[in-house]
């Protein structure tokens, strides 16, 4: 049934809004006229609406433009001296705590004069990104880009070679361990997701069946915490003594495990909206199960589900942000960091309203992508 | 015969090849899990088993909703105070995030473009921002707010650093019978339309099903608290030293946790419930329009049930998400099942158990839901002949 693989997506369904009670022609007053003074309730929503935008646009912009501070002088040890901003109390943002600890927030404590190479990792990821979104490299190449910058940016955060200091793992953070955990998190869990939709299909294979259900259920059926927690409290109970797996690939695992269970429903909806006429063809031309399906099945049915994909790619880019919870310094992580600098301490708003801003600029381009695409494919569709 | 259906082209033989390869690799991994989980636990004097749950737990718990000590109870109390925690966030925050979705998903069909352009802002800032980051921006704004001795009276409430202090009607008797007055109330109102039904159906018509059952429902509190004196009296806080007594206490984490997530969540509803509504054809309304129904009686039989038939399945998973997502409370303090999970794992280094807890906690409340789920939808599936 495709409504509980949809569901899973929680995907929105393309804008109509637009097209419902829009006037069909007239000037530009007769249409201001009708949608927004086009009786007396509504006129009345209006007023109300436009003096509560005003009020709450005045005091933002009060508090985050006109009364911000946006800088504090240094002593002369280079402390940065926020009294500026303590004597506001609050009364204006102090945007001096983002121009203080910027590179702390974004990066972590990699060691400072490194900091390019983290940065151009967050370039190689966002070209990937650009890269992954265009339909002319919707091609089997793309898995090769994939992976050809997959190993460029771990090259570039391990370094040891090719002249590069080698810089520990525990020694990253910010904004890469963002993506770095979304990126390979979506890269491992897609061939997963993809098998475990195809055994959760199988009928000639009973127990494999099940197995997929009960993985995907399960995963679906708990929070990510606390998946988080198993991989980070139960790792080093399951590996033989002595072997240690640093805290990022424990957070990885996780992720990745609980991104397959999602991923393969979505897969599985597109499977399922396949015409059977499509498997029977490929069984009538004599293909054998797996030539049926990575020739016949599967592009057709991932080009279905690639909107609903994309949702479901917004979601774990917010969820790598829970990995705070067992103290690894993300984006998040490294914002809370930068406050608790007894300097900027209780300056924790302006640090969030950073990191939200950044989360935001990447979760919005995704999902005006994912809007555009969608029209793009049904048009075609409805040709 | 046997022999000669060995063969890789039969497929039982190759389902039951494929089958033992892939469930012998799991139960390969599982067992070396295993054995590794107690190699390390006997190395480290780890107990396994769930005999810590007796023990004497000297967790405090900011909020307990049942009687509890600090000194004396035990962890499985303790835990069973996480529980209530967490439906006590998770059945009023899905209450609420229903109110607002359902006003903001109406609103974006507004006619009213300021209307709808507002609450598709909303709906867009809402879903790109993580449910972490702005449950903890709605945790620092509140402990930012001013001390109890200066806080801001709106209304007979108070806000301050310590929490949202709101008055309470006075403890009266009339509240309980009002209770059981509503919950008799809904009993009849269910037996009420049972009875109609069976009379609409041989007679073909009844006495209305819907006024009268919310006449039930409404009116019997009613009598219950006019019976006891129509008492209106509320319990107003005040300041009292430091702190303030009388009126209940939102502590800032409950308000933080409970605000971020009916923000967060109700951006999803309002989706939900627009798409909902824009599933039913127009044909649909200008067909009842011609059948000469009312507009609330297009609203109520033709509009309402066809979309409650889109919008209640993906509306129970938003409800399970924010379940599921209550489990962040851990991360600004508030005492949930998580939370106290994680304080269990840290006191005794039973992880395993733990994890087992937390896991199977949020199991039962996923499959109770979908069970329910699965049972409203059979009920009205669409019959096509």
């Amino acid at each position: 049934m495709s409504g509980t693989t949809l569901r899973a997506a929680a995907e929105p369904v393309p804008a109509l809004a637009g097209t419902v009670a829009r006037p069909r022609a007239g000037g530009r007053l007769i249409r201001i006229r009708t949608t927004l003074f086009g009786g007396w309730l509504s006129t009345a929503i209006t007023l109300v609406l436009a003096y509560l935008l005003f009020r709450i646009a005045w005091s933002t912009i009060e508090w985050g433009v006109v009364r911000a501070v946006w800088s504090v002088p240094y002593t002369a040890t280079g402390a940065p001296d926020s009294t500026a901003c303590k004597v506001l109390d609050h009364a204006g943002a102090c945007w001096a705590v983002i121009a203080d600890k910027y590179r702390l927030i974004l990066f972590g404590v990699y060691p400072y004069e490194q900091q390019w190479r983290p940065l151009i990792c967050v370039g190689l990821f966002v070209a990937l990104y650009v890269v992954s979104a265009m339909r002319m490299f919707w091609r089997p190449r793309l898995a090769g880009i994939w992976a050809a910058t997959l190993l460029a940016i771990g090259v570039l955060m391990w370094g040891g070679v090719l002249g590069l200091p080698f810089v520990p793992q525990d020694q990253w953070g910010g904004l890469p361990i963002t993506l770095i955990l979304f990126t390979f998190g979506i890269a491992l869990a897609f061939p997963l997701a993809v098998f475990v939709a195809l055994g959760r299909r199988a009928k000639s294979l009973p127990g494999v069946r099940v197995l997929c259900i009960v993985y995907v259920e399960l995963i679906r059926g708990v929070p990510l915490i606390s998946l988080l927690y198993m991989s980070n409290e139960m790792f080093p109970l399951f590996l033989p003594n002595g072997v240690n797996v640093d805290s990022l690939l424990r957070a990885q695992v996780a992720v990745i495990l609980f991104a397959a269970a999602y991923l393969a429903e979505v897969v599985r909806g597109g499977l399922q909206a396949l015409p059977r006429g499509q498997v029977e063809a490929a069984d009538a031309l004599g293909l054998s199960y797996w030539q049926r399906t990575a020739q016949i099945e599967l592009p057709q049915a991932l080009r279905l589900v690639i909107p609903p994909l994309v949702n479901t790619f917004i979601g774990f880019f917010k969820d790598t942000s829970l990995v705070v919870v067992i103290g690894l310094i993300d984006l998040l992580g490294a914002g809370r960091a930068a406050f608790a600098d007894p300097v900027w301490s209780g300056f924790s708003p302006e640090v969030y309203i950073f990191i939200a801003a950044i989360f935001f600029a990447f979760c919005f381009a995704m999902s005006r992508y994912s809007r555009a695409l969608e029209r793009n494919l049904s048009a075609n569709r409805n040709r | 015969m046997a022999t000669a259906s060995l063969r890789w082209s039969d497929p039982r033989v190759r389902s039951v090849v494929w089958q033992v390869l892939i469930l012998g690799s799991i139960a390969a991994l599982v067992a070396f899990l295993v054995v590794n989980v107690n190699a390390n636990r006997a190395q480290r004097h780890i107990a396994s088993g769930f005999g810590f749950l007796d023990r004497e737990a000297h967790v405090p718990i900011a909020e307990a909703l049942i009687p509890y000590s600090d000194a004396t109870s035990t962890f499985a109390r303790a835990l069973v105070e996480g529980l209530l925690n967490t439906l006590r966030i998770a059945v009023v925050g899905v209450v609420l995030a229903t109110v607002l979705g359902t006003l903001v998903g109406i609103g974006q069909l507004s006619r009213n473009a300021l209307l709808a352009r507002l609450c598709a802002i909303y709906v867009e800032v809402a879903r790109d921002i993580p449910v972490l980051v702005q449950l903890l921006i709605w945790y620092a704004v509140l402990k930012l707010l001013p001390v109890p001795r200066q806080a801001i009276h709106l209304g007979g409430s108070f806000l301050s650093n310590r929490g949202i202090i709101v008055p309470m009607p006075l403890a009266s008797p009339a509240w309980s019978a009002m209770f059981w007055a509503a919950l008799a109330g809904a009993v009849l109102a269910w037996f009420w339309a049972r009875w109609t039904r069976v009379r609409r159906a041989r007679l073909g018509r009844a006495p209305p099903a819907l006024s009268i059952g919310a006449a039930l429902v409404v009116g019997l509190p009613l009598l219950a608290w006019l019976a006891y004196g129509a008492p209106t009296a509320l319990e107003y806080p005040a300041l009292r030293g430091f702190n303030f007594g009388g009126g209940t206490t939102l502590s800032p984490e409950y308000a933080a946790l409970l605000i971020g997530l009916v923000v967060y969540t109700a951006a999803y509803i309002a989706e939900v419930v627009r798409s909902g509504l824009l599933a039913v054809s127009h044909g649909q309304t200008e067909a009842a329009t011609a059948l000469g129904l009312s507009h609330g009686q297009t609203l109520r039989l033709i509009v309402l049930p066809q979309a409650l038939r889109v919008i209640i399945p993906p509306l129970t998973s938003e409800y399970l998400n924010l379940t599921k997502n209550s489990s962040l409370a851990v991360a600004i303090g508030y005492q949930d099942v998580v939370s106290i999970a994680n304080t269990t794992m840290t006191q005794t280094g039973q992880a395993l158990e733990g994890v087992t807890i937390i896991m199977g906690t949020y199991l039962v409340i996923n499959l109770a839901t979908s069970a329910l789920m699965s049972w409203y939808e059979r009920r009205n599936r669409l019959v096509e002949r």
